[in-house]
């Protein structure tokens, strides 16, 4: 260990620990280092809860449409996919019936979609906010900081997600 | 020796008498020695006038009204435009000097019509010391220079006006007169201003000097003798984005290689018309062109940014790496500006190490691995500098001025190199390697069994998506890059130092933590843990340039 600095975790970790995050109807959560947002499920998903095994994954949103699609080029990144808010990305095949929509969250360009749960849908399980990422999306430069504004930190989602469950108790 | 001779008689008499200079004459006449250009004025003009009155017993002193016919041998057909004026261009305007006093009838000729001045006044010794003042108060130090003189694109249609004009008078005495039989005007002018800047300087002039000296020369009041070309050539002078006006020399002479004679001539006075004043100078400047310093430096700061950091304006992180080591040499070259290259570049994190001297585990580890250059190459391009001189003593001094100034980077090698040499650094960089050793934490608890394993591993391909990090600013794509070796040193049940030797444009960081599974494979994937990075140093960089310098 070095000397001169006492242990210090890296802008990755920290990226992959206190990464920000916005509370969508379908609890999508998003980090976003310099500008880029990789859309991933956050803990309260109901895919993430025990019990739920996943069939399968489709980037087919509709007839036209399919996320695999999506080809950028250049620095620029000509050639994406525009996503808005409720933008859906993937669909999610439930073992017990159950369908779930995962929606964008965040407007901008999409970059690249996560084919490595097309092929291992657990991974979107086992590591949820890592590998198993969903999208990466780029909003548009005058937009960047209009989306970090709207996001949360770990510790406002959790009370967040705390008051939600307090609410869904009181309601019923 | 006056090196006119009968047989220029007839051109020289009409090129004076239409207010011709004598050494435009001497360019007319083909005259393509250096000696006559170089006399004085006044006393050409006073040879010329008595060349041209000798043998002619007929010829009056003064004049007036010649019998145009008895002289020129001409059939009355062929009157050329220029002899109509000739009683016009008589005594009254020969007699008229450049400070508008009229003295002898050998006196100076008004201005030119085909030089405006230039083989007058603007190269004799006057001008000359007032050029050279001005290169002397510039500040630069040179030990040669190059002369750049610029000339307003109307003196090529004037050239040419007079070149329709003395051909057609050749032709009566069934002589040709090709366009290059002529001397060039800037060639006359060199001829006779170089050696006076040669004497005024105490310097050579060189072609290849890097120190230019540029004059440019303007003349307002015949900037319309251009125009139109354009109506009869319109494609010569199509406006381009950077001209400040179409009709450039290059364009003009483009033009008058296309037109027409009979087109020319109608739109054309041949000969020119006598202008009122001489050029103004536009402008006196001096540069020298770019020097090259190049060296190796080593990063021990983990807050520094190579180049610096600013983002709307406000900086975000103090200095950098180019900063440190270019402000020095921008003072001491006393250059307007530099621009900073190297062989790769860490990021604000990333230490950049490497000391032959001292033995480390990271050295041990770049001895084996056959590689032991400290520091990251460097060039920097010095723009404009003053002074361009330095021994390899005050070179040295400069590199010691530099690693006092500062405990975050150090420089060593650092030399003078030419524009050519930089051209190394950046040479197959994909075939170059770099060493780097990293501090790993791991989720899970290892022990020394759990990490062996990578210190066999050999040329290990991954695939690397472009780094989410970078994303903003680079294309999406993959890289295929390899890691060569690796060695481990387990440091507790969390932690380990690899060092790895890789493919350059490896992103390392990515390689150790994964990048979200973009990066395959992973440290993290290659030991079934989740890890992540600590610390990184480059250790080496693989490229043998600079030379090395015996300190």
């Amino acid at each position: 260990m070095s000397k001169e600095n006492p242990v210090k975790t890296t802008v990755y970790y920290s990226t992959l620990t206190g990464g920000r995050i916005i509370p969508c109807d379908n609890t999508g959560s998003i980090f976003a280092p310099r500008r880029i947002c990789v859309i991933t499920l956050a803990g309260s998903h109901p895919v993430l809860q025990s019990g739920k095994t996943i069939k399968s994954i489709s980037y087919q949103i509709s007839t036209n449409c399919s996320r695999l699609q999506n080809k950028v080029s250049g620095k620029f990144k000509r050639g994406a996919q525009f996503l808005t808010e409720l933008a859906p990305l993937c669909k999610i095949y439930c073992s017990d019936g159950e369908e779930y929509t995962i929606s964008s969250c965040v407007r901008g360009r999409l970059m690249e979609v996560n084919e490595n749960i097309l092929h291992k849908p657990s991974i979107l399980q086992e590591k949820p906010s890592t590998e198993g990422y969903i999208a990466v999306v780029l909003p548009k430069f005058e937009e960047s900081k209009s989306v970090t504004e709207g996001l949360l930190t770990q510790k406002e989602y959790e009370e967040v997600v705390v008051k939600r469950l307090k609410a869904t108790t009181a309601a019923s | 020796m006056f090196p006119l001779t009968v047989e220029n008689k007839h051109v020289a008499q009409l090129l004076l008498s239409t207010g011709t200079c004598p050494r435009c004459i001497f360019r007319f006449c083909g005259v393509d020695f250096h000696a006559p250009y170089k006399l004085p004025y006044k006393e050409l003009l006073s040879e010329l006038q008595k060349f041209l009155k000798a043998e002619e017993d007929e010829l009056v002193s003064e004049i007036p009204n010649p019998p145009p016919k008895k002289i020129r041998l001409q059939e009355p057909e062929d009157q050329i435009d220029g002899m109509d004026s000739l009683s016009q261009n008589g005594e009254g305007k020969l007699s008229v000097t450049e400070d508008g006093s009229s003295s002898s009838k050998n006196s100076n000729l008004n201005v030119c019509n085909v030089c405006l001045g230039i083989l007058q006044d603007f190269c004799e010794k006057e001008f000359i010391k007032k050029v050279c003042q001005k290169v002397e108060a510039s500040g630069f130090e040179f030990t040669n220079l190059v002369l750049s003189v610029s000339f307003p694109p109307q003196l090529s249609v004037r050239e040419h006006a007079a070149w329709l004009l003395v051909k057609q008078e050749m032709g009566k005495q069934s002589l040709s007169l090709g366009r290059n039989d002529i001397v060039q005007l800037k060639e006359a002018y060199k001829w006779i201003t170089h050696p006076l800047f040669s004497e005024e300087l105490g310097v050579p002039i060189d072609g290849k000097s890097l120190f230019e000296v540029s004059v440019v020369f303007a003349h307002p009041e015949t900037v319309e003798d251009c125009h139109f070309l354009r109506a009869i050539c319109p494609d010569c002078f199509k406006p381009a984005k950077n001209k400040q006006s179409v009709f450039t020399r290059m364009a003009v002479m483009k033009a008058l290689n296309k037109i027409k004679e009979e087109d020319f001539r109608k739109q054309f006075p041949c000969p020119p018309n006598s202008p009122k004043a001489v050029c103004t100078v536009l402008e006196i400047e001096c540069a020298h062109g770019a020097v090259f310093v190049a060296g190796r430096y080593n990063k021990y700061s983990r807050n520094l940014p190579q180049t610096p950091w600013i983002i709307d304006g406000e900086r975000k992180l103090e200095s950098s790496v180019e900063e440190l080591i270019s402000d020095h040499l921008l003072k001491v070259f006393k250059a307007e500006s530099f621009n900073f290259s190297s062989s790769g570049r860490e990021d604000v994190d990333v230490r950049t190490l490497g000391n032959a001297q001292m033995l480390t585990p990271s050295t041990r580890f770049c001895f084996m691995t056959g590689c032991v250059l400290p520091g990251r190459p460097f060039a920097i391009e010095l723009v404009n500098p003053h002074r361009v001189h330095f021994t390899s003593q005050e070179i040295k001094e400069l590199q010691q001025k530099i690693n006092n100034s500062s405990n975050k980077i150090q420089v060593r090698d650092l030399q003078l190199v030419t524009r050519e040499a930089i051209g190394h650094m950046k040479e197959g960089e994909e075939e170059k390697t770099k060493t780097y050793s990293a501090l790993i934490w791991t989720n899970k608890a290892i022990q020394r069994k759990d990490i062996e394993f990578l210190d066999d591993i050999k040329d290990l391909k991954i695939d690397q998506k472009t780094p989410l990090r970078v994303l903003h600013r680079r294309p999406l794509a993959v890289r295929t890059r390899i890691i060569h070796s690796m060695e481990t040193c387990y440091v507790d049940e969390h932690h380990f130092r690899l060092y790895l030797k890789t493919q350059a444009g490896t992103y390392i960081k990515e390689f150790v933590h994964g990048d979200f599974g973009r990066t395959k494979p992973n440290i993290g994937s290659l030991m079934d843990v989740t890890a992540d990075i600590l610390e990184l140093d480059v250790e080496s960089v693989d490229v043998d340039w600079p030379p090395a310098l015996d300190d």
